[in-house]
């Protein structure tokens, strides 16, 4: 076999597979070409894949006589690492949505690290600069990795509460120090051939222990509003992390696929704290939540309680109609039924939209593929800029399960938590439903001025239950469908 | 004749560069109904690590190598196979009002290009 052969299909696959996810991630711009894009992207990925057991005609001597288990292991490991995270991917609830993306890319994080642990112990980076990108991937790819389990945990409800303890960021800086420190020790050990109190492999072993703990240390405190910052942040994490490893091994491919994503999750991240109004090291090193305690200023009108069916009655004789869903629907796994009492307010000739606040749900964009879910056609759904001056000519806001996206202090009080935060002006509307189980607070903890406003009932009851009332309602009134 | 690319000093950080900034130009035209669907999917586009892992196993010449390349392609196609998985499925529900407009009910025109226009 002539030994350049595999090298050229592989780099002229391997520059194929650059191309098309780039193109693939370019036809995601639209929901009409998305679907093709993702098709585009996986070709890319099916034949890079596919390629790279060419590397089988060009391994190191070394390595040659086990070239045949090698091979057995990379298919097995291929068989079953995608064989349960497809089944996994195709089982799992749409609600469920973020956990599911936070494990994946903890996976992706703990290859690139599993692959810098191959050089590092195999000896294989030789000089500082690669040895320095090989402990740079392995740090952020373990961090990845330990922070996208802590945030799955948190998602998926096993860790309830964010853990803070006094003086925690100090530590985490010091854990940061310290995981350097040792990366530090690695280098010099390995450029000046001296040994250093312990042998190499202790170590990088030391090295990988100190990252891990880090993405725990890290994760740990970041309350559960914040997680689609958080699942940005580990996306863009795993990017660079697998972009950086992609040099160690001289793979362009690796290179440019890491560098996009770690770009784009960069980007989203920044959009998902512009949404929050925070920036992003607030969200990373403060504790959310905890500065709301302070003192509200008193708030004039009372809560007006109203029966569902009277809301869904005089929802299906207005005219306009927008609805502001919030996690509080997901939750009660509401969006079907919500759907099927608009398209029967639709039916009478009522114009409804729904309005999406950016950090509704528990990953950026969750809410609106949970309605998509539930068959909703996106021009249906409206972004935050895109409907805001709607709300003030709109007879009736319902809001379902969201709180402090529609809460007016937003723009009015200084001293709230949530001051400056881009809100949804449901409260312009010229009356306002809001759909809610009990009389608490949204995650910042503050009191919401437009439960008592003038213009506002409150229906209380689990979401998907007070729609099926709504929907009971509009169907007693027994009128003609107009559309 | 040698196929193997070398990258080294500048022409690694010119690649990064051009990389980030198609991926920040590219990310930058989808609009927030995708965001979901794109994270997933740039989660997908980095599971292309399993071809990584692969490389690694395949030099790999002690145990301890092989097993930890063995995690690293049973990670990497974790990444990949499960990011494409979910993706696929998430697209798939986006679907327009078009075939209902058909009966006349309203805001179907006009809106649909909003979606496409505003993040040009």
């Amino acid at each position: 076999m002539l030994i350049w052969l595999p090298q050229l299909v592989i780099g002229v696959v391997d520059l194929a597979a650059a191309f098309l996810f780039l193109y693939g991630l370019h036809r995601m711009s639209s929901p009409v070409s998305a679907p093709s894009g993702i098709f585009v992207a996986g070709i890319g990925m099916a034949v890079a894949v596919a390629a790279s057991f060419l590397y089988a005609f060009d391994v190191s001597t070394a390595a040659r006589a086990n070239l045949p288990v090698n091979l057995g292991l990379a298919v097995i490991a291929l068989a079953i690492g995608g064989g349960a995270a497809w089944w996994g991917g195709r089982k799992v609830a749409m609600t469920a949505m973020p956990q599911m993306v936070a494990i994946y890319n903890g996976m992706g994080g703990g290859a690139a690290g599993a692959i810098a642990a191959v050089e590092l112990f195999g000896n294989k980076a030789t000089g500082a600069p690669a040895l320095v990108m090989t402990l740079l991937g392995a740090l952020i790819g373990a961090v990845s990795l330990s922070g996208s389990l802590i945030a799955w945990a948190k998602l998926d409800g096993v860790i309830n509460k964010p853990l803070r303890v006094k003086g925690q960021q100090v530590f985490n800086g010091l854990v940061l120090l310290l995981t350097l420190g040792v990366g530090v020790c690695i280098v010099v050990a390995h450029t000046r051939d001296a040994t250093l109190i312990w042998a190499m492999p202790t170590w990088i072993y030391a090295f990988f222990a100190c990252a891990l703990a880090l993405g725990i240390l890290m994760t740990l405190p970041i309350g559960g509003a914040d997680m689609p910052v958080v699942i940005s942040i580990f996306n863009a994490f795993t990017g660079l992390a697998v972009g950086i490893e992609g040099y160690v091994l001289q793979n362009p491919a690796l290179m440019i696929a890491g560098m996009v994503v770690g770009a784009a999750g960069m980007l989203l991240t920044l959009l998902m704290a512009k949404a929050m109004n925070r920036s992003v090291s607030n969200v990373i090193f403060t504790n959310f939540g905890t500065v709301a305690t302070r003192k509200q200023g008193k708030i004039k009108g009372s809560l007006k309680p109203t029966q569902p069916g009277d809301a869904g009655i005089a929802m299906r004789y207005a005219s306009t109609v927008i609805i502001v869903p919030g996690y509080g629907l997901a939750v009660s796994q509401g969006q079907g039924k919500l759907y099927e009492f608009v398209k029967l307010l639709q039916a009478g000739g009522v114009s409804v939209k729904f309005a999406v606040h950016p950090v509704a749900g528990r990953m950026p964009g969750q809410m609106d593929v949970l309605l998509a879910e539930a068959g909703v056609p996106y021009d249906m759904i409206f972004q935050l800029e895109d409907i805001n001056d709607q709300f003030a000519t709109t007879d009736i806001a319902l809001v379902i399960g969201a709180n402090d996206v529609v809460n007016p202090a937003a723009r009015t009080d200084k001293s709230s938590a949530i001051y400056g935060m881009p809100i949804l002006n449901a409260d312009h509307a010229k009356r306002v439903f809001v759909v809610k189980r009990g009389d608490g607070k949204g995650y910042a903890g503050i009191v919401n001025e437009l439960f008592y406003a003038e213009n506002c009932n409150m229906v209380y009851g689990d979401a998907q239950a007070v729609l099926i009332k709504m929907i009971e309602a509009v169907r007693g009134l027994g009128l003609p469908d107009v559309a | 004749m040698d196929f193997q690319s070398s990258i080294s000093g500048f022409a690694a950080i010119y690649i990064f560069m051009l990389a980030a900034f198609a991926g920040w130009v590219i990310i930058g035209r989808v609009p927030a109904i995708l965001h979901t669907p794109l994270m997933s999917g740039s989660n997908f586009v980095h599971g292309i690590v399993v071809v990584g892992g692969v490389y690694a196993l395949l030099n790999a010449s002690t145990l301890q190598a092989q097993v930890i390349g063995f995690v690293a392609v049973l990670l990497g196609a974790g990444n990949a196979a499960g990011g494409y998985a979910v993706t696929d499925r998430m697209l798939v529900m986006f679907k327009t009002s078009e075939p209902a407009a058909k009966h006349g009910s309203h805001a179907k025109r006009g809106t649909v290009k909003s979606i496409h226009v505003k993040k040009h």
